[in-house]
């Protein structure tokens, strides 16, 4: 499928920029035809993937890179890559199970929040070297029944 | 974030304005730690009227701040929480924990 428009971006990884990076990526997606409710899942699950990247990536170091980008395709699905240099997963299928968090004072929903509003979810990740998460959502209206 | 804070007897209201995220997270956890360490400190009232996003980081501290208080043997509620809150609320099941109501008059009557 072509792309119809797309955007990267890179930022420090201050939590700082969490409220942008969602900010931005709401601001791009509302391109789409979605609604105003679709727009704030998207802000959501922007911000879970980037508060990940700055706790567990980079262990809230505050000198490295977070980078988006965004592809809105043509047939109206919406791409987002979130990607960051930091430790890794070691073990993707326990990071990716509800409630399961590697800090307790959290609560281990960010993974289920983004398969919770997107259509597919993939996870790349190399300890030592870093995660990329992309996410999928389609924006295809249903054809409207015949009257 | 802007954040208030009142007692009433032996009840605790913070008022939260604005987005309820990793930034705000750490800032609300210590101020309210502080406040329940207070012995006359009971229960609480998470005011969410003004607030219009929260992600895991404050759904953290919420989680976290009711273990406190049920230490404590008080009750945690959680009050005004807009559509787009109440639905990661729900979502994540944490009304199951801490009762949502629609104001504060309604939770000080009980």
């Amino acid at each position: 499928m072509e792309i119809k428009n797309y955007v990267h971006f890179e930022f420090q990884s201050l939590p700082e920029n969490v409220s942008f990076a969602r900010a931005c990526v709401g601001a791009f997606a509302s391109q789409l035809d979605c609604t105003l409710d679709d727009i704030e899942e998207i802000k959501l699950v922007v911000s879970e993937a980037v508060s990940n990247s700055i706790i567990h990536g980079y262990e809230n170091r505050k000198n490295e890179k977070v980078e988006i980008t965004v592809k809105i395709y043509e047939d109206h699905a919406l791409e987002m890559i979130i990607k960051d240099y930091g430790i890794g997963i070691e073990d993707i299928d326990k990071a990716m199970q509800a409630n399961y968090s590697s800090d307790d004072s959290r609560m281990g929903l960010g993974f289920t929040f983004m398969q919770s509003f997107t259509d597919e979810m993939e996870v790349l990740s190399k300890p030592g070297e870093g995660t990329s998460v992309r996410l999928k959502r389609s924006f295809l209206k249903e054809p409207e029944a015949m009257v | 974030m802007d954040i208030e804070i009142k007692m009433i007897r032996n009840t605790l209201i913070i008022r939260l304005k604005g987005e309820f995220d990793l930034v705000k997270a750490e800032k609300i956890r210590s101020l309210t730690d502080e406040k329940l360490q207070e012995k006359q400190v009971r229960n609480l009232i998470l005011n969410l009227e003004k607030v219009s996003f929260v992600d895991s980081s404050g759904l953290g501290v919420i989680i976290g701040r009711y273990k406190k208080v049920q230490e404590k043997n008080g009750s945690m509620f959680i009050v005004g929480a807009q559509p787009v809150v109440e639905k990661i609320l729900t979502l994540s099941g944490i009304n199951k924990l801490v009762p949502l109501f629609k104001n504060e008059q309604e939770v000080l009557k009980i």
